[in-house]
């Protein structure tokens, strides 16, 4: 099968480029940008004027809830929201239930989410059994069952002693360990930011402390272990410091942020909306320019979508028994635009935070417009507005924040592997 | 911030929810409405026929005698029927949601409210759910917002001190699960309170607290010199042995209020608590009961402002409208 894909903005953010060009497809891969390889006869044209022709997204964090929460999303809906937002590749956390700390449970899940042939899922184990944070999850079996790194999700490592072998152990075999950073014993039961709003909220804190001591933790324990460590979910201004600190020194550290705290602070919790709760809280304006600036100037690797589907049950309740999060796979594309575009950004730059730059993470073959390159690819409007609705969306979260605004980005058509798996 | 809900687009309350965005001219209406009340309340016969056949039903999620009482006795003066349900003792245990619960008591006519919830917010989210006309009383949502008691301090300082425009206040204790001084600082800086101030150790005075127009003081004597009000906060007992508090014992050492560390204030200054007072702990009996003294009377003027604050949101308040 061989597809001309005519006359749109190419942008390859891992080549810095933008150009109008055509892409040439053949057999799943890129075979050719702007000219058409010798003999080229393709069997089918997409015209693509006055779109933006870019890799598929890479998402470092799409919660698709199977198994276990299948009442809140399941596979088949949470993939096609992945496609419908331009995801192609993504990576799961394994807090499901029962978390993925077994091979047979990641095979089950690589196994079902191929067979809905859509996006390409990576799962991330859990680092713990249980994610308990007690005993180590078996990395190697893991590994071998399709994992492609190990992450604690929100659950916390309070022994220090176990983290510290859990990052050894890792990095024995060059596993990538995977944490949110956070203290769990300074978070308690705080659900909303330390400071002006949660004060006069009366919500119970989170310091930011409660984050960048675990960083400095980490990055301690990453001297003495070797580990490469991913931080995921940086929330806080002085969590950008301490890592482009530690990246100076060489570490292997890498990072990302969630797309919410890009472009919300704690004063939109307003009157208590349990929309905004999060994990990690929604930090104050300062915290969030730093976190904008942090993925601007790249001491951030990645945005991702930190896709949690929530029903509504869960959310019609008091601010502190919400379950925090929001769904993210349709909104990763607009509100990462609208980022680039408010920080001056080019779309190369602006889009190599969604691409080439997780996807260096995740050791995926994907982020890239290469000749070679699988030919996973988003087709975007990136001035055609439209409005969040619940119909708007295929995830079956349906809870955003964003909800009813007007987002300016729309998907026009998804291909995985040359295969068109979206078609708005 | 909180106008969209509890004030309606002409400006009338249509719940109380918070202290927070109150017009001046709405606390002033309540409070001269409470006035109204406390002369009925001296009377023989106690009672007005006001909220008669409106059905009040008092939801307290969380335990309280106290307020639960004055809401009860201020409806029955206004001939409310008016209907007592624990529920943290019965429906949420057996599963059912909050918003549940109160779409079932809705069902039974319910006319308004009186909503007590250990989470912050937790009014705001059943405002946002009641039908048109069916009015919220936030009578105590975790450590965010107690509105009436906030009013009923502030009309007990008006009584007390007439204007509140050159006033220096101080509240002293446990400021940082306090709901009780949220609503008095939003409900003081709106009256127009020169000088506010908390006074309290740092584990129990919270971040950024200043934002709020407070000036924060962790010395009891300069927290205190020179105030014209002294409103004192309950220490929960619970909370003294823990990592914030060493002992009740140094606490009341370091802020317990005794009559020499009273006298740094002006002699005329007023000593206010919201009960129930914990004596030894956060005050001296002597003072408790001593001249300088208006924590009884608070609890008698609570009643006057509850009336008021339920003859307003039913529409029926002597006097009209705002």
């Amino acid at each position: 099968m061989k597809i001309e894909i005519r006359g749109a903005r190419l942008v390859d953010p891992a080549a810095n480029t933008e150009a109008n060009a055509s892409l040439f497809i053949a057999e799943g891969r890129i075979a050719s940008t702007g000219k058409a390889p010798d003999g080229f006869k393709p069997d089918e044209v997409i015209e693509a004027g006055g779109l933006v022709l870019c890799p598929g997204l890479v998402d470092l964090a799409a919660r698709l809830r199977e198994p276990g929460f299948e009442y809140k999303a399941t596979l088949e809906s949470e993939m096609r929201a992945a496609v419908a937002g331009g995801v192609t590749t993504l990576a799961c956390p394994p807090d499901t239930d029962p978390p993925l700390d077994e091979p047979g449970l990641v095979e089950m899940l690589t196994r079902r989410a191929a067979s809905l042939h859509q996006a390409r899922v990576h799962p991330l184990g859990a680092l713990t059994v249980g994610l308990k944070g007690e005993k180590l999850a078996e990395m190697l079996e893991l590994t071998e069952a399709g994992c492609v790194g190990f992450f604690q999700a929100n659950a916390p490592i309070r022994d220090l002693s176990v983290l510290l072998q859990a990052m050894r152990y890792a990095s024995t075999f060059g596993f990538t360990v995977w944490l949110r950073p956070q203290v769990a014993d300074l978070a308690r039961d705080g659900v909303a930011h330390e400071g002006e709003v949660a004060t006069r909220l009366g919500l119970a804190p989170i310091p930011a402390i409660a984050e960048t001591i675990a960083v400095r933790a980490i990055v301690e324990l990453m001297g003495v272990t070797g580990a490469r460590v991913h931080l995921a979910r940086l929330s806080s201004a002085r969590s950008v410091a301490l890592v482009a600190e530690a990246k100076a020194k060489g570490l292997p550290l890498t990072c990302d942020v969630g797309i919410y705290h890009l472009h919300l602070s704690d004063r939109d919790i307003g009157e208590f909306d349990p929309l905004a709760n999060f994990v990690p809280p929604l930090r104050d304006p300062r915290d969030r320019d730093a976190l904008r600036k942090g993925v601007a100037d790249g001491t951030i690797d990645a945005i991702c979508s930190d896709h949690t589907p929530v029903d509504d049950d869960e959310k019609l309740v008091p601010f502190a028994e919400a379950t925090p999060g929001a769904t993210g796979l349709e909104l990763l594309l607009p509100l990462v635009l609208q980022w680039g575009s408010e920080s001056g950004l080019k779309l190369p730059a602006t889009l190599g935070a969604v691409t080439h730059r997780p996807a260096r993470i995740l050791g995926a073959e994907a982020g890239t417009l290469a000749p070679g390159a699988a030919a996973d690819l988003c087709l975007f409007d990136p001035k055609s507005p439209w409005i969040v609705s619940p119909l708007a969306l295929a995830s079956q979260g349906k809870n955003t924040p964003f909800m009813g605004l007007e987002l300016s980005g729309r998907v026009a058509r998804t291909l995985v592997g040359g295969r068109t798996v979206h078609l708005a | 911030m909180n106008a969209s809900l509890q004030l309606d687009a002409q400006g009338r309350l249509r719940h109380l929810l918070t202290t927070e965005g109150l017009p001046a001219a709405m606390i002033r209406h309540i409070l001269d409405t409470a006035d109204q009340f406390v002369s009925v309340n001296e009377r023989e016969v106690k009672k007005l026929p006001l909220l008669r056949g409106k059905a009040i039903f008092n939801v307290f999620f969380e335990n309280s005698t106290r307020t639960r009482t004055t809401f009860e006795i201020a409806a029955k003066r206004l001939s409310a029927d008016v209907i007592n349900l624990n529920i943290g003792a019965s429906s949420t245990s057996k599963g059912e949601t909050l918003l549940d619960t109160v779409y079932n008591l809705q069902a039974m006519d319910a006319d308004m409210f009186v909503v007590r919830h250990a989470q912050s917010g937790a009014p705001h989210l059943i405002a946002r759910h009641v039908k048109p006309g069916v009015a919220v009383i936030n009578a105590g949502d975790g450590r965010h917002a107690h509105p009436t008691q906030g009013l009923l301090d502030m009309y007990t300082i008006r009584h007390y001190k007439k204007d509140f425009s050159g006033l220096t206040v101080a509240i002293v204790g446990d400021v940082l699960h306090s709901r009780v001084a949220r609503s008095q600082i939003h409900a003081l800086k709106t009256l127009g309170v020169p000088e506010l101030r908390v006074v309290g150790p740092k584990t129990l005075i919270p971040a950024d607290v200043e934002r709020m127009g407070v000036r924060v003081f962790h010395d009891m004597d300069a927290g205190i010199k020179d105030c014209d009000v002294v409103i004192m906060l309950r220490l929960q007992n619970e909370r003294m042995n823990g990592a914030l508090l060493p002992s009740a014992g140094e606490f009341y050492k370091a802020y317990g209020l005794n009559a020499s560390k009273l006298a740094k204030a002006k002699p005329d200054a007023i000593v206010m608590h919201p009960g129930p007072m914990n004596r030894g702990v956060e005050i001296e009996s002597s003072v408790a009961d001593g001249h300088q003294s208006v924590i009884l009377p608070q609890v008698t003027f609570g009643i006057a402002v509850r009336m008021a604050v339920m003859s307003i949101l039913a529409g029926q308040a002597p006097g009209g409208s705002a």
